[in-house]
């Protein structure tokens, strides 16, 4: 009955977030503060992670093909195709639930917890949608986050493959031109946005219906990553079914 | 004017509030006083609307909020300051910013006149010269003071207060509560304060209900409050024993 009733909230609060609409002038801030805060102050380890796990398939790939039958461009192909389909969209998906995730929650719980929603409501605002709208716009910038990491991991791949004398620049390039199939493409950004979705409205959820104090913040933002990640996964297995198989 | 009439509140089995009525006049400083968990917090929040009374009716000027759509509501709560316990400052904002909220909010003024105002309210409450400063870069009275800035930038016509006093010095509190008069005079605006502190209610109390268990048992006038018969309100007035011994003083 818990679950049902959560599931009930977390929709009635969908609901809620979608109406009665703040100033605009306040809202066009807090879109552009959110942005800052969730997409832009992420650029860095999306990056660095995007790069390096890039570098580690190529090499896992590369050094896993040993029959010299198979063609090196297959170094590339795989490198695409696994950073293209899951790596970028669902991997860093994970990485943002523990990053953006915790942060909307413990932020709004924070919010929760020293009465300044209450205030927002006691104004006259609908707080729901002062908080929970910009941050659904913001991450409508997230696949610009997960083209970022799609293109310095295959950057990665191919400095790794190149320069670890595992494959030619030509093959490589080749490889991440091959058998290329444009839906593939549309497929990562489709389930990114979903995530996306997910990784704005979920976390804030969590720290919206939050009750206690400083402690249950803290237990509130794991919570948060926990079902973040599992409607990840679960909406990840669902749309792959749907528009692979 | 506020009158209340026969609110009732439950949470699960537990009946909080059991039929309240009083009024809280216009211009006056209205105390709900009362021991914890007899219900004053709870009767607040059904004023202010985070709660929903099961039963009975809330008039502000005689309109009923019950009957009020969304919209009305909202716009009457534009008319509501609110000055919680802990303040509820904006973190992420400065002070300049919190006090200028309600007025980016609802009004359509140029920044210069809202920190003109905000100027104005913050000399009022006595912080000016604080403007760029944060939240958690003041002290509890200096936050109670931007908090009760805030409630009052938009010139509200109802002002509610949540234990104003609760985790300041005996000083502090009293400018605390003196302020919260002043304001209350000077606009001429309802004011309901919740409070268990005796102190504000020397200082402050023109109109005092006292709730016990969910029921108001006594309301009266701060000169009443010491002269009252009332068990429930003598236990509760008398139990320090500064109030002990000024009882003492008074039966000689």
């Amino acid at each position: 009955m818990g679950y049902l009733e959560d599931i009930g909230t977390y929709f009635l609060m969908l609901k809620r977030t979608f109406s009665s609409f703040t100033k605009g002038s306040v809202l066009r801030e807090l879109i552009f503060k959110e942005i800052d805060d969730l997409i832009i102050g992420s650029l860095g380890i999306v990056g660095f992670i995007g790069f390096f796990v890039g570098g580690v398939i190529t090499l896992q790939t590369a050094l896993n093909l040993t029959n010299p039958l198979i063609p090196k461009t297959l170094i590339g192909f795989a490198t695409r195709q696994s950073i293209m389909l899951e790596f970028a969209p669902t991997f860093i998906s994970i990485i943002m639930a523990g990053k953006v995730g915790s942060f909307i929650t413990s932020s709004i719980g924070s919010m929760r917890v020293t009465e300044q929603i209450d205030a927002l409501e006691v104004m006259g605002i609908n707080s729901l949608n002062y908080l929970v709208f910009p941050k659904i716009i913001a991450m409508l910038m997230f696949p610009f986050l997960i083209a970022i990491a799609m293109f310095l991991g295959m950057t990665g791949g191919l400095l790794a493959g190149v320069y670890g004398g595992f494959v030619s620049m030509d093959e490589f390039v080749m490889g991440l031109q091959q058998d290329f199939i444009p839906f593939h493409l549309a497929y990562a950004f489709i389930k990114t946005f979903i995530f996306a979705f997910i990784l704005a409205t979920v976390p804030s959820w969590h720290g919206y219906y939050m009750k206690g104090g400083a402690l249950e913040v803290g237990k509130a933002s794991t919570k948060s990553f926990v079902w973040t990640s599992v409607l990840i996964i679960l909406a990840n297995y669902i749309i792959t079914q749907m528009l692979l198989s | 004017m506020i009158e209340v009439e026969n609110i009732k509140k439950r949470f699960g089995d537990q009946e909080v509030l059991k039929g309240i009525s009083t009024i809280f006049e216009k211009g006056k400083t209205n105390l709900i006083i009362g021991q914890s968990g007899s219900g004053k917090s709870v009767m607040l929040k059904c004023l202010i609307g985070l709660f929903k009374p099961e039963g009975g009716r809330i008039l502000f000027d005689g309109k009923s909020i019950q009957d009020m759509n969304d919209e009305q509501q909202r716009v009457l709560r534009e008319e509501i300051g609110m000055l919680f316990q802990g303040g509820a400052l904006f973190d992420s904002m400065t002070i300049e910013e919190n006090v200028m909220f309600p007025l980016r909010m609802f009004t359509n003024q140029k920044k210069s006149e809202m920190i003109d105002r905000v100027n104005e309210v913050l000399s009022r409450v006595n912080l000016e010269g604080n403007n760029k400063k944060f939240p958690a870069e003041i002290s509890g009275g200096m936050q109670k003071r931007v908090s009760i800035a805030r409630a009052i930038v938009n010139r509200p016509k109802y002002l509610f207060c949540d234990e104003p006093n609760s985790g300041l010095d005996p000083k502090t509190a009293t400018v605390i509560d003196n302020l919260i008069q002043e304001i209350t005079h000077e606009f001429d605006i309802t004011t309901v304060v919740v409070t268990h502190d005796m102190n504000s209610v020397m200082e402050i109390g023109e109109r005092i209900n006292f709730l016990k268990n969910g029921l108001l048992v006594w309301k009266g006038t701060q000169e009443d409050i010491f002269k009252t018969d009332n068990k429930d309100v003598t236990d509760f007035v008398y139990s320090s024993d500064l109030f002990k011994k000024i009882r003492a003083v008074q039966n000689k």
